[in-house]
C-alpha cells in the first residue's frame, strides 16, 4: 500500500505541482486544494489504469474519491485483483 | 417582487439612463469602474458594510468591509502609480481566486490601467501567446504560479514587472519580479483616481478565435452601465443578499458579474477558492447564508450527479434566487433544481464579447426549462437567416443569433485586430456565432456553435490553437481536434491524431499527449481522448475536414464529401 502510495504522490508532484509549490503528503487536498482540477482529473486517471491495469468506472472516480494521495490509493486497491 | 417586475413596463421606454442615474453618471463626465465599485460605496455611508467574505480551501477566511476595500485597492493603485505604470498600460492578473485577485482588479482600474485577468491554470504557452499579444507591462502573480511567468519572460520585452502577492523569502527574487504585500502595505486612505471617461479603455479578456490565436476583447469604462443594471434585474441583487458567483476571473463571468456589478451594487459578495465539491459547495452555501446563487450548467450537473441525499444534510433555505450561465441550461436541470431546492435555475445568455447578459429567464417570470429566455431591455435580439443576415420574419426557423450594436458594454474592438472585429458584424448586426430559434412567446432556444469552438464546462477552446500545440509534440505529425459529447461538460476536447514515423500508439503515448497539452496550454484544452489514425480526412487542397470528424463524434450526418482528397 505505501509502494503504491508513493507512486501517486511522485506522479502528482511530478505531473501536477509547479516547481516553486509546497511539497504534498498523502493527506493533501489535491481536487479542494486546486491542484488537480476536474479536467486534469482525466489524465490521472487514465495514469492509474494504465498503471495498474484496472479501469475505473466514471461513477467511482469522484472528486471526493480524488482528493488525496490516501483515497486515491483506496480507490485504486478496490480494482486492483489479487 | 422581484427588482425586474413587468416585462412590458420595461421594455416600455427603456433608457440606459436609468442605470446611469442610479450610478450618479453625467454624460461626458469622468466614470471609473474601479471608483464606482469601492469609493462611491463608502460615500454612500456603507464603507463598514461587508463587500468581500473570502474562504480558502482549508477553510481559512478572510473578511474586508467597503472601507477595506477602498483602502487596500488604492494601494494597489498607488503601489502601480510609484512602479511608474501609467494609464492605459496592461496589467495582468494571473491568480488563484485570493483576495488580491478581487482588490487587485478594482485598484488597477483605479489608476486608468487597463485589468488583464488570466486564468491561473493556463500552461506557460497560453499565458505567452495572451501577455504578447497585449504587450502586457506588468502582472501580479502567485509563487506557485511564478515559474510559469519565468519560463516566458525572455520573450516578452513589454513585461517589465512580475510582483509577486505571496513572496515569503524563501528562494531568492529573479529579474524584473519584486514582492508585493497588499496587507504588509497597510491600506492607503488617499488616491486620485485617473479621470477615466465612458469610452476609456478598462478591461481586456482573451477569448478563442476558431482560426486564428485568442483574441483580446476590448472593454471600456461605460460598461459598467449595463453590467449594473443587469445584475440588479436579472440576478435580482439587493442591497441585503450574501451573493454568490462562482466563476473565476480568470473569465469574463467572474469580472463583470464577479466583482464589477456586485461591488458596483454594495452587495456583499462569497467567494469560494477551493476545487470542486458538493459538500463543499453545500456546506459554503448553508455557512455564509447564501441568498443569490449565479453558477454554470456544468457545476449543476456535478451537483446533480453526487445526488439528492447529500442536500439533506444542509440548511439551503437561504437560497433565494438562482442563476446559471456559460452554456444551455438543459430542462433536467431546471426541473431537478425546482425538485431540491424549491426554485428553477434561470438561464443567461452573453458572452466574452457582450460584457453584460443580454438573454435570460427573468426573476419573477415563469421560466421555460432549456430555453435562453428574452432579451434585456435595451436589447435587441433576433434570429437571422445565414444567407442575407436579414431577421427571419417569422419563429420557429434555426439562424444566427444576432444583435443591434450600441448597448453600454458591447466590446470595442478586439485588441490590435480590426478585421476579427469588422468580421463580427453584416448588415448592421453583431454576429454572436450562436445558432438559435425563436419560439411564438419571444423566448430563444440555443441550438449550438455556428463555428469549430468547443464550449467544455462553459469555457471555449479553439481547435486550432490545440492542433497548435499538439504540432509541438514530438510523435504527433497531424492532429485534427473536434468536441465530442460529455454529460457533465456539455462538449469535451477530442484529438485525432497521426504520428511522426518511429512512434506507435499506445495509451502511455495517448496519455503522455494529453499532458503535454494540459502543461502547455490549459487543462481545459486537454484532449480528454485522443483517436490514432493513419490518414486524416482532408480536402484535395489538403486542409483538414474537421466537420467530417465531429459528424461522427456527435453521430450526425456526414453530409457532402465531394471534395474529400481519400474519398
Amino acid at each position: 500500500m505505501d509502494e503504491l502510495k508513493e507512486v501517486i504522490k511522485n506522479y502528482v508532484s511530478n505531473e501536477y505541482l509547479e516547481p516553486d509549490s509546497d511539497p504534498i503528503d498523502y493527506d493533501t487536498p489535491l481536487i479542494s486544494g486546486g491542484i488537480v482540477d476536474s479536467f486534469s482529473m482525466v489524465s490521472l486517471k487514465r495514469f492509474l489504469e494504465n498503471k495498474y491495469h484496472i479501469q475505473i468506472p466514471d461513477d467511482k472516480a469522484t472528486p471526493e474519491a480524488f482528493d488525496s494521495v490516501n483515497k486515491i490509493a483506496e480507490l485504486v486497491k478496490e480494482f486492483v485483483k489479487g | 417582487m422581484s427588482n425586474f417586475g413587468d416585462y412590458e413596463d420595461r421594455i416600455k421606454n427603456f433608457s440606459w439612463s436609468v442605470s446611469e442615474q442610479e450610478l450618479g453618471y453625467q454624460p461626458g463626465q469622468p466614470i471609473n469602474i474601479g471608483a464606482c465599485c469601492s469609493d462611491r460605496i463608502c460615500q454612500q455611508g456603507k464603507g463598514d458594510k461587508i463587500a468581500l467574505i473570502w474562504e480558502g480551501f482549508s477553510g481559512e477566511k478572510k473578511t474586508y468591509t467597503y472601507n477595506d476595500l477602498r483602502r487596500y485597492a488604492n494601494t494597489f493603485a498607488s503601489f502601480l502609480t510609484r512602479s511608474g505604470l501609467k494609464a492605459g498600460d496592461r496589467v495582468c492578473l494571473f491568480m488563484d481566486r485570493i483576495p488580491e485577485l478581487y482588490i487587485g482588479f478594482v485598484g488597477i482600474l483605479k489608476t486608468g490601467a487597463i485589468a488583464q485577468p488570466l486564468f491561473s491554470a493556463f500552461g506557460e504557452d497560453s499565458l505567452f501567446v495572451r501577455l504578447e499579444n497585449a504587450q502586457t507591462s506588468a502582472i501580479f502573480t502567485q509563487k506557485k504560479h511564478v515559474s510559469k511567468v519565468r519560463k516566458i519572460r525572455e520573450k516578452l520585452p513589454h513585461l517589465q514587472h512580475i510582483f509577486i502577492v505571496d513572496y515569503d523569502g524563501k528562494s531568492p527574487l529573479q529579474e524584473r519580479e519584486e514582492a508585493f504585500s497588499m496587507e504588509g502595505l497597510g491600506g492607503v486612505e488617499d488616491y486620485e483616481v485617473y479621470p477615466t471617461y465612458a469610452e476609456s479603455p478598462s478591461v481586456l479578456h482573451y477569448t478563442s478565435g476558431t482560426t486564428g490565436m485568442p483574441k483580446g476583447v476590448q472593454h471600456v469604462h461605460y460598461s459598467l452601465i449595463s453590467q449594473y443594471l443587469t445584475a440588479k434585474w436579472v440576478l435580482d441583487l439587493r442591497d441585503d443578499d450574501i451573493y454568490w458567483c462562482t466563476a473565476d476571473p480568470g473569465w469574463v463571468t467572474g469580472t463583470s458579474y464577479g466583482i464589477i456589478a456586485p461591488f458596483a451594487l454594495g452587495v456583499t459578495q462569497c467567494v469560494l477558492d477551493s476545487g470542486f465539491s458538493a459538500e463543499a459547495w453545500y456546506k459554503f452555501i448553508e455557512k455564509n447564508k447564501v441568498t443569490v446563487w449565479y453558477s454554470a450548467p456544468t457545476a449543476i450537473r456535478s451537483l446533480m450527479k453526487a445526488g439528492d441525499e447529500i442536500i439533506k444534510k444542509y440548511d439551503l433555505s437561504s437560497l433565494r434566487h438562482l442563476a446559471s450561465v456559460g452554456e444551455p441550461l438543459n430542462p433536467e436541470a431546471v426541473n431537478w433544481s425546482i425538485r431540491v431546492f424549491g426554485k428553477p435555475f434561470h438561464d443567461t445568455y452573453w458572452q466574452t464579447e457582450t460584457g453584460c447578459i443580454l438573454i435570460t429567464n427573468f426573476p419573477g417570470m415563469p421560466v421555460k426549462p432549456g430555453s435562453m429566455g428574452r432579451p434585456f431591455p435595451g436589447i435587441t435580439a433576433t434570429v437571422l437567416n445565414p444567407n442575407n443576415y436579414e431577421p427571419y420574419p417569422q419563429p420557429g426557423k434555426i439562424g444566427l443569433i444576432g444583435i443591434k450594436p450600441g448597448w453600454p458594454s458591447m466590446m470595442r474592438g478586439y485588441w490590435q485586430n480590426e478585421d476579427a472585429y469588422k468580421n463580427k458584424f453584416r448588415n448592421g448586426w453583431y454576429l454572436t456565432g450562436d445558432r438559435a430559434r425563436l419560439d411564438s412567446d419571444g423566448y430563444f432556444w440555443f441550438v449550438g456553435r455556428d463555428d469549430d469552438i468547443i464550449n467544455t464546462g462553459g469555457h471555449l477552446v479553439s481547435p486550432f490553437e490545440v492542433e497548435s500545440a499538439l504540432l509541438e509534440h514530438p510523435a504527433v505529425a497531424e492532429s485534427a481536434v473536434v468536441s465530442k459529447p460529455d454529460p457533465i461538460n456539455m462538449e469535451v476536447v477530442k484529438a485525432f491524431v497521426t504520428l511522426k514515423p518511429g512512434y506507435s500508439p499506445s495509451k502511455d503515448m495517448e496519455l503522455d499527449i494529453m499532458n503535454f497539452i494540459r502543461k502547455r496550454l490549459s487543462p481545459l484544452a486537454m484532449p480528454q481522448e485522443i483517436e490514432f489514425v493513419e490518414l486524416l480526412p482532408k480536402t484535395r487542397s489538403g486542409k483538414i475536414m474537421r466537420r467530417i470528424l465531429h459528424a461522427k463524434e456527435w453521430g450526425e450526418e456526414i453530409g457532402d464529401t465531394s471534395t474529400l482528397e481519400n474519398e
